[in-house]
């Protein structure tokens, strides 16, 4: 007999909800993260001296309730705080529109700015969005039908899926068909005539992807990000990596072992391919009924199985992942509060600060990461965690996390390594234009850039949701046609991070989903 | 357009038919004379000389060669020696054959394979992640087969630095023509005494004109493809295309074959080293082919039944067809014969295909379809083992 039942890669969120259900139900998990730190790209860590710093994601809006209710997340310490705002856009000409999780307030302020029609629409808008991810909840929680076997069970659960769209009544099942494969910037125009409000709502749907907000399908992730609710803003007491923390308790309170620096170098085979452990960078093997990696397709096929072992065909559709990571980070400690030009009180800034004065100011700064550039005018969007929790940062001090588009990966001319301070130095110019007080106010500062993402936390090409969230790349297609149920061709092996169905974000779905199939597959064991 | 091999400036000017075909996309003779039958006797009774360069040629080198190779074909090439040749199959990952041909081991971790059809794209996929470089070295290698029984005595005064004598069947060796290097296989597609030489392109005439130099006391003449197709049935060897589709070219699964359903139960080695294809292949071999492949003889007096039928002696002698004819059993139909010919030296008319497992037993009386004056008829035929001719003089 094995020593565990199962091991778990990557002691991100996801891997972390896999490893606490795992060992709810008894299994002995052992879980493996490289980093000193849990959390993965929602991770809090010790950046600055005296404070913490969220590195990664900083909203958890898109976290699953079950999931703090099954695994009492509570108990184990995970405090949601509420954002008053949602997201509060400063604009070139010195005026600023906030966007309150309150429709109606909301709807006040864009008359204020002298849209009254786009005041009088926004309700409706909110409606539509709010029935529409309705249906994108219940896709998320679905695993696709398996496609090989098209098994009765997996139809049935879908059929759900086919009836909430039905009960949205023909015309909005007509708009959902018509409006996922939409650019957003096409659709938030059918609505709405202000450029700012278009962009403070639509750049969320260009978040973690290499396309413009012309490009097709963005609609669909604005009502991704959406699907914690519209308008809403979540962040997490003690900083987003409290949340790894709640879960690794969880975890831990369970039995499930839970190792750091502890880097897996490959994933071992037996010789019918079917994976038997894993292979520890120093040199060790442990061995488990099943290994469950919550990296992404490419990191988990190539580096640690191999490619060798795969069939052809698998590798071939492994290689052609699009991951095109296009994100990078600014984090600021700051010796007092930015003041953004048009912000009448502190409030405002609790929720995201958004710099996206239009859609075409996004698709502008998307041109240059077609040819290979960071946008010399980025698309920004910034939080500062401090005011969710003081505690983060010595008193008096500040942190802010700007998360910045476009950043390709691949850069045409020079390196990562040269371009990344004159990145930093960019992001924090761009935001100064709207708060000319920021650069003063900066006490230290780190910059993230794709390349970092990729070598230190693991994501491939710095793509934060684990390969690119295109309608080609999702649902039955997601991590690759034909093995969107978590399984892979080497049996025992199953994917449970962001680069299995639903995505990426944090959610923890994919980490529930999986841990689902493997007890599903392997009831016995 | 078809383009030239490098031997057209010699076979061009010797192909009195004017009978070409295009071959991978090169010009290939059909056959030089208006008629095969002294091509395919210089096979089989002198030597020929066939030019072979159309084949696709990849070298495999690198650390990780030979692991390559082994994960590409179905056969154990650990079990293949430097100077060794291995005919060989390989399988796409549900176990059908995608293509077959010969692996030369030039060194540890030096490979050459030969194809019928391009297979670049596949053998880099099935490398990804090996250290092992795929090249295509199609166009940097003029082929030259010489079969047949003095096709010894010609080379033995053509090529110097060989011990031909001492080259055993599938085994390869380097030697010179008028101080070019020149690769030379003890392989063919004939079932015959033969030799394959591998020649860089602007040597190919200077290799032609040395042979031919010499082999004119031997009987060398040069064959077509005609000749060289009675040969190769007669022979039991398979023909892509022909015979089985490629997994790659089908349009459906029934299309597809496996080794086990042609005949090449023998190259599968299921315990050796991991290889594309072997987890369906064992699948099957544990649960028994759909299909065989067998030889068939087809019984003369039953033709000449059929012919008589309508006044005429039985049709047969000509080419080799290559259009696939039901076989039957009781009147229900089992199979299909995918290649037949008559076969001038059995003087038999003889058939290679595929049956129903229950059907592939030797002896098994079975019925051919045979068209006479218009009409579908059928005529008596009983399996056999291949090859049909196996003469003592191919591996002596
Ligand atoms: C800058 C940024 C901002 C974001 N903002 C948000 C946001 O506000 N809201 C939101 O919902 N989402 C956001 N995201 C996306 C979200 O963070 C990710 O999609 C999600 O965290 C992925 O979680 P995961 O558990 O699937 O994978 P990961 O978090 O990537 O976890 C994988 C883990 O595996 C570890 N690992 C890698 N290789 C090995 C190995 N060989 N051995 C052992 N361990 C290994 C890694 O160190 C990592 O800890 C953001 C991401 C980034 C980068």
């Amino acid at each position: 007999m094995n020593d565990y039942n199962a091991i778990v890669i990557g002691g991100g969120h996801n891997g972390l909800v896999t490893a606490a259900y795992l060992a709810k139900v008894g299994r002995r998990v052992l879980l493996l993260e490289q980093r000193g730190v849990l959390g993965g790209a929602a991770a809090t860590e010790a950046v600055f001296p005296g404070c913490r710093v969220d590195t990664g994601a900083v909203d958890a809006s898109l976290f699953a309730d079950e999931i703090v209710r099954d695994l009492f997340l509570k108990m184990a310490g995970l405090h949601f705080v509420e954002g008053k705002v949602a997201v509060f856009a400063p604009q070139p000409d010195g005026r600023s529109l906030t966007l309150y999780p309150d429709v109606h307030k909301t709807a006040q302020e864009i008359a204020r700015l002298g849209h009254p029609q786009d005041a009088q629409k926004y309700p409706a808008f909110v409606q539509q969005v709010n029935h529409l991810t309705a249906v994108l909840q219940t896709m998320m929680r679905t695993p696709p039908p398996d496609l090989h076997t098209l098994s009765l069970s997996d139809l049935t659960a879908w059929g759900k899926v086919a009836l909430q769209t039905r009960r949205l009544g023909g015309r909005e099942m007509m708009a959902l068909l018509r409006i996922l494969p939409m650019p957003v910037a096409e659709y938030l125009d059918t609505w709405f005539q202000s450029a700012a409000l278009q962009g403070a709502i639509g750049a969320a749907g260009i978040t973690g992807s290499y396309l413009g907000p012309m490009g097709g399908g963005t609609t669909l992730m604005l009502l991704y990000q959406a699907s914690g609710g519209f308008g809403r803003s979540r962040f997490v007491l003690g900083g987003m990596g409290q949340l790894a923390q709640a879960l690794a308790g969880a975890a831990r309170q369970n039995g499930a072992e839970i190792r750091l620096h502890t880097a897996v170098a490959r994933i071992l085979l037996n010789e019918e391919n079917a994976a038997i452990g894993v292979r520890l960078a120093d040199g060790t093997d442990i061995l488990a009924d099943a290994v469950l990696s919550s990296l992404d397709a490419r990191r988990t096929f190539f580096h640690l199985v191999g490619a060798q072992h795969l069939e052809p065909r698998f590798m071939r559709q492994v290689r052609a992942i699009r991951y095109r990571g296009s994100t990078a980070r600014v984090n600021l400690l700051l010796n007092g509060l930015p003041q953004f030009n048009g912000q009448e009180s502190a409030a405002q800034l609790s929720g995201h600060i958004r710099i996206a004065p239009s859609l075409t100011y996004v698709e502008k700064a998307y041109d240059a990461a077609k040819y290979g550039r960071f946008s010399p005018q980025p698309y920004l969007n910034a939080t500062i965690s401090t005011l969710a929790d003081p505690t983060l940062a010595p008193t008096g001090q500040h942190l802010m996390h700007i998360t910045m588009q476009y950043a390709p990966y691949h850069l045409r001319d020079g390196n990562w390594e040269s371009e990344r301070e004159r990145l930093g130095d960019h992001t924090i110019a761009t935001l100064a234009q709207y708060a000319p007080n920021l650069p003063a106010l900066i006490a230290n500062r780190q910059v993230i850039t794709p390349l970092d993402w990729e070598q230190q936390y693991g994501l491939t090409e710095g793509s934060i949701m684990h390969g690119q969230m295109g309608l080609d790349q999702l649902l039955v297609l997601r991590p690759v046609p034909g093995w969107s149920q978590y399984r892979t061709p080497i049996a025992n092996l199953y994917l449970c991070g962001a680069g299995a169905h639903p995505g990426g974000g944090v959610t923890g779905i994919p980490g529930y989903l999986a841990a689902r199939e493997l007890l599903r597959q392997k009831a016995g064991v | 357009m078809p383009v030239p091999t490098p031997f057209h400036g010699r076979t061009a000017v010797l192909c009195e038919s004017y009978d070409w075909r295009s071959w991978a996309g090169y010009l290939a003779v059909s056959v030089y004379e208006p008629s095969h039958e002294r091509e395919y006797y210089a096979i089989r009774n002198s030597a020929a000389a066939i030019d072979v360069s159309p084949l696709f040629k990849y070298e495999i080198s690198g650390p990780e060669a030979a692991r390559l190779v082994d994960r590409i074909i179905t056969r154990d090439v650990t079990k293949c020696r430097v100077g060794q040749v291995m005919y060989t199959p390989w399988c796409d990952e549900d176990g059908k054959l995608i293509d077959d041909g010969t692996v030369a081991r030039l060194g540890e971790n030096l490979f050459r394979l030969t194809a019928a059809e391009p297979n670049l794209r596949w053998f880099t996929d099935v490398g990804y992640g090996l250290e092992a470089q795929v090249r295509d070295v199609s166009q940097e290698l003029a082929a030259l087969s010489v079969q047949g029984p003095n096709s010894r005595a010609i080379l033995k005064q053509v090529l110097t630095g060989v011990d031909l004598d001492g080259l055993g069947y599938f085994r390869l060796a380097q030697g010179e023509v008028a101080g070019v290097p020149v690769t030379v296989t003890r392989t063919g597609y004939t079932g015959d005494l033969g030799y394959e030489l591998w020649i860089r392109p602007s040597a190919a005439e200077l290799l032609w004109d040395a042979l031919f130099a010499v082999g004119a006391g031997y009987g060398l003449m040069p064959a077509g493809m005609v000749a060289l197709d009675i040969a190769r049935i007669e022979a039991g060897l398979l023909l892509i295309e022909v015979d089985y589709k490629s997994a790659h070219h089908a349009l459906i699964e029934a299309q597809k074959s496996s080794p086990y359903e042609l005949g090449l139960g023998w190259a599968v080695a299921l315990d050796g080293a991991d290889f594309i294809g072997r987890r369906a292949l064992r699948a099957e071999k544990a649960r028994g082919s759909e299909w065989a492949f067998v030889g068939l003889e087809v019984d003369w007096l039953s033709l000449e039944k059929l012919f008589a039928q309508v006044g005429l002696p039985p049709q047969v002698a000509g080419r080799a067809s290559r259009t696939a004819v039901p076989l039957y059993k009781n009147g229900r139909q089992i199979g299909q014969a995918t290649s037949h010919t008559f076969s001038p030296i059995l003087k038999k008319q003889i058939a290679i295909g595929q049956v129903r497992r229950t059907y592939a037993a030797p002896g098994t009386p079975l019925e051919i379809e045979i068209t006479v004056e218009h009409v579908r008829q059928r005529a008596r035929a009983v399996v056999v083992q291949t090859p049909f001719y196996n003469p003592p003089h191919k591996k002596a």
